[in-house]
């Protein structure tokens, strides 16, 4: 199966034709055996791909798959080759695991949509465009995969695009990506200037030998490859479209803006890890970026009332936690937050997205409480989530950001000043997350009578995937149990031969001790969270509007999100809107037009003069035949 | 024997007065003359050249010329005819509509 890998990603793409073509005349039952078809035999392939890899050694578990060749123009020569190693199988798993679950649940969330057929082609297509990211072989391939999820991340985030506030944030969300997939179009091309080559092989085996360390070049690729990554993974400057793209179907927010694609730019930097090692300041500034919108994702988080903003802030911080993590060179622990965090984060979303359900579509926390009597089983999983997100111990997310901290702390990258951001973003995370578990699920019910009447289970396509994702997320931590713990670390093992040019030598040389003293301070922190989550929102509910009156300014500063959208508007969009304005209707009109304009009107006119040449006299005609047949004989005669 | 330059200057002179004629006059029958003049004129070229050359090309070049003109002189007169019937007259000046 190894060699075969290429079905994987062929199959979703052939559901998204056939659901395209056939799904709309088929019905809903073809098209959602299709879709959950299609992924599930996807995942079942990874599985086997992945199986193949761990019975091969540590050393060879690589596998070339070139498929044909693409471009061919002189010196530019590119294949279109797919590539399987630890690293892609892990994502093919992740992201085939993730997406079938919850491929399932769209069949229950969405059961009444008229665009049943449309949506599901959109996801498939994803799931297509998302695999062939995550097992390219060569820059291009990745670029064409980077782009094929934005562009179905813009059309799912659209997905109802009769309401304004939807298609409004597709376009925001495409256009900020539009921004970083500049810095990461360049950064491709960089490379090849560089290297003369775009497949990772020649790239990664030739870096070494071709960049010095810290190079401008090395740096400049890897900063131009991280803008790329800001954009796709939602980190300072450029997270601004992800709390919008809220607007699309609450699963949409669970696969693509949470556990797959956004997770693009971690995966990247994990990817072209050979070229950040020589560019200590990229990596430098990666972690900086990761380590402040982590904290600062978090602060906004705390006090959003809309439970699908508030995860996507959330969302954003964890992202941040990744890139802390490969910029501080722990790409292992990066990878093994991006799967547990595709876990928990899918569950919460799903979570999110079954109370919705139950409530006709509300989002709005301050509107919901004492719904756990109502939905038993959605608010287990939502526990189960929160806890695995708060780093509650034993559960998912514990290990995984423990990993992080850890190594931010222990690393020679990293430093007291990231894990300090990330214990705090973890105190934060945990505040956060258990609010959201009070405000929606206990304490007294603030539903309206009418949505009361409508509270219900959801049906046991969607109740099932919750099931299985609360599993996940509650065990998906011991994938990487740490040595200090007695675990084994399989994850980070079978990740290592990827990884292996840069074994964190300086983590052995320090003290166990040192190790179990940071877990337990983090664990400290994430119950210090989890405490004023329980004071604040189940002891005494009315301390928070207490504390939000007494800290005027900085709630507001909060609750706006720092304002950034309104800064963003004034410093960028408006100024753009204005040149447009003047383009449209002062520089097209006057300039444009009038040129147009002033060459038809020239011709109008010289036409107008030359046609009194045709004056209806015969003998006028006559003598110009005569003159000119004088013209052309007095030529041939006195030349 | 009368030289050929005699013929070619006659031809020129009739051809001459062909064109003034059509330049000149308005009646559409006088004009359709003058042009017969002028084939006539080029008919002798064609003659005199022919002799000079020891050549029967002229002769037969000029054969074709009279049969096209007769064709012509048939459509021609019928042109006139049809445009005198609709306009009530045969001067070309008063024949401009077709113009800008």
């Amino acid at each position: 199966m190894l060699y075969q890998a290429w079905i994987i990603p062929i199959l979703p793409l052939l559901g998204a034709a056939t659901n395209a073509f056939l799904g709309a005349r088929l019905g809903k039952r073809f098209v959602s055996l299709v879709a959950c078809g299609t992924v599930g035999l996807a995942f079942w392939g990874s599985a086997w791909v992945f199986a193949d890899l761990t019975r091969l050694p540590a050393g060879e578990r690589l596998a070339m798959l070139p498929m044909y060749q693409w471009i061919s123009a002189g010196d530019f020569q590119v294949n279109f080759a797919l590539q399987v190693d630890p690293l892609s199988a892990v994502m093919l798993l992740v992201v085939s695991g993730v997406s079938f679950l919850i491929h399932v649940y769209s069949t229950g969330y969405m059961a009444e949509d008229r665009g049943y057929a449309r949506y599901f082609t959109y996801l498939n297509l994803f799931v297509f465009s998302m695999l062939l990211l995550v097992t390219a072989n060569n820059f291009l391939v990745l670029y064409v995969g980077w782009e094929l999820v934005g562009l179905c991340s813009y059309l799912l985030i659209g997905f109802w695009y009769e309401r304004k506030a939807a298609a409004d944030a597709g376009k925001k969300a495409f256009i900020v990506n539009r921004v970083g997939d500049l810095g990461f179009a360049l950064g491709v091309m960089l490379i090849f200037v560089t290297f003369g080559s775009l497949d990772y092989q020649d790239v990664f085996a030739g870096a070494p030998q071709m960049l010095a360390v810290g190079s401008v070049t090395a740096t400049t690729i890897t900063l131009l490859l991280f803008v790329g990554a800001t954009g796709k993974s939602a980190q300072i400057p450029l997270y601004v479209w992800l709390p919008d793209a809220m607007e699309g179907p609450t699963p949409v927010s669970a696969l693509i803006h949470a556990a797959t694609m956004v997770t693009a730019g971690v995966y990247m930097v994990a990817r072209t890890h050979a070229l950040f090692e020589l560019a200590p300041f990229s990596l430098s500034v990666v972690a900086t970026i990761g380590a402040v919108t982590a904290f600062y994702a978090a602060t906004i988080a705390l006090v959003q009332a809309d439970i699908k903003r508030m995860l996507a802030y959330s969302t954003i911080s964890q992202l941040g936690y990744m890139f802390l993590a490969v910029g501080v060179g722990a790409y292992a622990a990066g990878i093994f937050h991006l799967t547990t965090h595709a876990f928990f984060k899918a569950l919460l979303f799903l979570g999110a997205g079954s109370v919705m359900h139950a409530l006709g579509g509300e989002t709005n926390m301050l509107k919901m409480g004492g719904l756990r009597l109502k939905l038993p089983v959605t608010y287990w999983a939502f526990v189960v989530g929160a806890l695995a997100i708060s780093g509650f111990p034993g559960l998912s997310g514990f290990f995984s950001k423990d990993a992080i901290l850890w190594q931010a702390f222990a690393s020679p990258r990293g430093g007291i000043a990231l894990w300090a951001m990330g214990l705090a973003t973890g105190a934060l995370t945990a505040f956060y997350a258990l609010r959201a578990v009070f405000l929606t699920f206990h304490g007294e019910s603030r539903l309206t009578w009418e949505a009361e009447r409508h509270v219900h289970e959801p049906p046991s396509s969607m109740a099932l995937p919750l099931g299985l994702l609360a599993a996940l997320a509650a065990l998906g931590g011991y994938l990487g149990l740490p040595h200090i713990l007695g675990g084994s670390d399989a994850l980070g093992s079978f990740l290592a031969p990827v990884f292996l040019d840069q074994a964190n030598t300086a983590l052995e040389t320090q003290a166990p001790g040192n190790e179990l003293g940071l877990m337990g301070l983090a664990v400290l922190a994430a119950f210090l969270g989890m405490g004023l989550a329980w004071y604040f929102y189940l002891a005494r509910p009315e301390a928070p509007g207490a504390l939000a009156r007494r800290l005027g300014g900085l709630y507001a500063l909060l609750a706006n999100k720092y304002y950034v959208d309104e800064i963003y508007g004034g410093l960028v969009v408006q100024p753009l809107v204005a040149l447009a304005h003047f383009l449209g209707e002062g520089f097209e009109i006057a300039v444009i037009d009038g040129v147009v304009n002033g060459v038809g009107r020239t011709v109008a006119a010289s036409g107008a003069w030359l046609r009194r040449l045709q004056t209806g006299f015969v003998r006028n005609y006559a003598l110009s035949i005569f003159l000119g047949a004088v013209i052309v004989l007095g030529y041939f005669l006195f030349r | 024997m009368v030289p050929v330059s005699y013929y070619l200057i006659l031809s020129g002179i009739l051809f001459t007065i062909g064109t003034v004629g059509i330049l000149v006059r308005r009646n559409a029958l006088v004009i359709f003359m003058s042009i017969e003049v002028m084939l006539n004129a080029v008919n002798l070229t064609f003659l005199a050249a022919g002799r000079y050359l020891n050549s029967l090309d002229g002769q037969v070049i000029v054969l074709l010329v009279l049969t096209v003109a007769a064709a012509e002189v048939a459509v021609g007169l019928a042109l006139i005819v049809a445009i005198f019937r609709s306009r009530g007259t045969t001067d070309v000046d008063e024949v401009n509509l077709l113009k800008w």
